[in-house]
């Protein structure tokens, strides 16, 4: 199992278009992954418990993955992360 | 309270979704209430009744399907994403597994463990702080509504039957209802819920057709048939409206119409006058996103992107990185036309609020205070982040650098130095940068422009800000009502600067822009020419008709009114002159 916090660095949060674009990264993975937000937790690979997180520009995002492919689930979340810094 | 007669104009404000004007006839499209019965489903039957909710989700993802190869056709691939999400919704989890759990393990009905789902959904999506967020609720619900109705058994609805021109009511639009909408005779809609950000409105937009949502109660304040008019302008959607009233409002949308096309029809047409005379039309921009704007409005470029917009929103200072992503998406997107890179014109009490404390006071004065490059050159790490960034992202594109808030030489050589050193610092790390990069600056502190003629010896291109110059020079606020109405942009004053700075910069063989709010002045335009500049750089929506400004204008008649403004510019002159020569 890993653990690892990323930003949410989308100036209007994770909205429809980038949760989409997660959840669809994150169904490439057999791996189990939860998003947890403060107290709130959900499956990474729901659009609307990503939605229901409603994670803002700049909220703190725990994610915990639990798999065989869960180094890579966390590489291309790396990956996700950075390149969405500089979409609005 | 009296009811109103049946034929009774009724006026209903909303929110523009879409500008535009529509008239027609009412045509209501039916709302399906998520509230179904719920009974028990016998163990025998548990099976089949998960198979019928299956078949149902198979059914709305064929229809949805079908939606996004249409909105694929008729907009592209950035649009037919939107579909994406509903599709994801779709395949969530909370319905495909949930959904089939509530059935097999409380024994209920498919619907009714549907609109469980959905509504638990909602109600967590209701509560969110954002407005944004709010509003998914509806894209969960729209895709719950599309496998009830598939679990109901009902034939959609359709758009295509529609045999005279017609405005769409309804309490909420989905995508899929509003692609069809391209249908010959929807000409327009009007919803009770929704706001600018919902995806309906975005494609409305796209599609051009007029539209007013967030009506409240307009579904059930209109009857099938009542003739009404939508303006996506004003918001505005009248029902019942007089015979004149249609008049007007058929009027407007055909000089509107008509105007569109102009414009259209001048967009790949350059900013030329009658006699041959070009200048470069360019737009100001904040962010990227906006590039896409500029282009379809006609512009030529960014003749000033503002990177203050980096430093806003945001509880830490941004790093290099943050600036070369933004400054290498504009470079590449704009292309192949340049980009002018303001470096950082922000005051000290925003470095106070990105947690950058370092001997930042307030100042009395902000305005004759540390501001522009005085603050750049004070915290040299923070500028040369941006400078770095900015030469690192000019392979991308075409790149220039443009320093505000200039007042003399020593200034510009010490934020070209900066600039140079900067270029070793990469040449030793073996980055690449554009080795001919173009350096210049903003002339909006009166004292550059009086010792402009040293200036452009240096600079490679000078672009005049005249918000700044004309308060600075004129010594008036404008915005404090005592004074404003000594703020002139055609005072004596300014045009001899802003000729000064033209002769100037020519005489050095350098080319001179200007970036204000003057630019953009259609009175102005004819002297703006007639001094010379070679670009005028406005905000991208001002573009298309400036450009429409110029080309009806001849560069001779341009000159010879500037050559008679110089000789007496008075106010009083200068203003009869203008009239005289809009009235030729």
């Amino acid at each position: 199992m890993i653990e690892r916090t990323f930003t949410v660095q989308n100036k209007m949060g994770l909205h429809a278009r980038p949760a989409a674009m997660l959840v669809q990264t994150l169904q490439k993975f057999d791996s189990q992954v939860r998003l947890r937000k403060e107290d709130q937790e959900v499956d990474g690979k729901s659009i609307m418990g990503i939605l229901t997180l409603t994670a803002e520009y700049g909220s703190a995002l725990t994610v915990i993955a639990e798999g065989m492919d869960e180094q890579g689930v966390m590489d291309s979340l790396e990956r996700f992360f950075t390149s969405q810094a500089h979409e609005e | 309270m009296t009811v109103p007669a049946a034929d009774e104009t009724r006026v209903f404000k909303g929110i523009s979704a879409s500008p535009g004007i529509a008239i027609g006839r009412a045509f209501l499209l039916e709302d399906m209430d998520l509230a179904v019965g719920r009974w028990m489903v016998p163990p025998e039957a548990v099976k089949a009744e998960v198979s019928r909710f299956r078949a149902a989700v198979a059914d709305t993802r064929k229809e949805m399907l079908g939606t996004q190869q249409k909105i694929l056709k008729l907009l592209g691939k950035s649009h037919a994403n939107l579909i994406e999400a509903y599709l994801l919704i779709l395949e969530d989890p909370l319905i495909s597994k949930d959904v089939v759990k509530a059935i097999t393990q409380n024994r209920v009905n498919a619907e009714y463990a549907l609109s469980e789902a959905v509504a638990g959904a909602v109600k967590t999506l209701e509560a969110a702080s954002d407005e944004y967020f709010r509003e998914r609720r509806h894209d969960v619900l729209d895709v719950g509504r599309k496998i009830l109705l598939h679990l109901l058994g009902h034939e959609p609805q359709s758009l295509e039957d529609l045999s005279e021109p017609s405005v769409i009511v309804a309490r909420n639009l989905t995508p899929s209802d509003t692609i069809h909408m391209k249908a010959q005779f929807a000409e327009g809609f009007a919803t009770d819920i929704g706001g600018r950000t919902s995806h309906t409105a975005i494609l409305a937009n796209s599609l051009e057709i007029p539209a007013v949502v967030g009506l409240h109660e307009i579904s059930r304040r209109v009857r099938p048939g009542d003739m009404m008019i939508v303006d996506g302008h004003t918001g505005t959607v009248i029902v019942n409206p007089t015979p004149d009233v249609i008049d007007n409002y058929r009027r407007e949308r055909d000089i509107r119409q008509q105007e569109r096309r102009d414009l259209e029809r001048l967009r790949d047409q350059p900013a030329q006058t009658k006699d041959g005379r070009r200048v470069v039309l360019a737009a100001n921009i904040d962010a990227p996103s906006e590039v896409k704007n500029i282009l379809a409005n006609g512009a030529e470029g960014v003749g000033l992107y503002r990177t203050e917009f980096i430093y806003l929103n945001r509880k830490e200072l941004p790093s290099e990185e943050d600036h070369y992503q933004f400054y290498a998406k504009v470079a590449q997107s704009v292309l192949p036309h340049p980009v002018i890179i303001r470096t950082l014109d922000i005051g000290g009490d925003k470095l106070l609020d990105l947690g950058f404390s370092q001997d930042t006071k307030s100042e009395p004065n902000p305005f004759l205070g540390l501001r522009g490059i005085r603050l750049a050159l004070k915290h040299e790490d923070l500028f040369r982040s941006q400078l770095r960034a900015i030469l690192r992202a000019s392979v991308h594109g075409k790149v220039r650098i443009m320093f505000p808030m200039v007042s003399g030489l020593e200034e510009f050589r010490q934020a070209k130095r900066a600039v140079e050193s900067c270029m070793e610092e990469l040449r030793q790390k073996k980055v690449p940068f554009d080795e001919k990069i173009e350096v210049g600056l903003m002339i909006e502190i009166p004292s550059a422009a009086l010792v402009v003629d040293y200036l452009a010896q240096e600079a490679d291109f000078m672009s005049i800000g005249t918000n700044d110059l004309i308060q600075y020079t004129l010594a008036v606020d404008r915005v404090n009502d005592e004074v404003s109405h000594l703020y002139e942009p055609l005072h004596p004053a300014i045009l001899r600067l802003i000729h000064q700075t033209v002769a100037a910069a020519h005489a050095a063989g350098k080319w001179v822009g200007m970036c204000g709010e003057m630019a953009a002045d259609a009175d102005v335009t004819p002297i703006l020419l007639g001094l010379e500049l070679d670009e005028l750089s406005v905000s991208p929506s001002l573009v298309p008709k400036l450009k429409k400004n110029i080309r009806d204008l001849n560069f001779a008649d341009c000159k010879a009114l500037t050559q008679d403004v110089m000789k007496d510019p008075t106010r009083d002159n200068v203003q009869k002159l203008l009239r005289r020569f809009r009235n030729r």
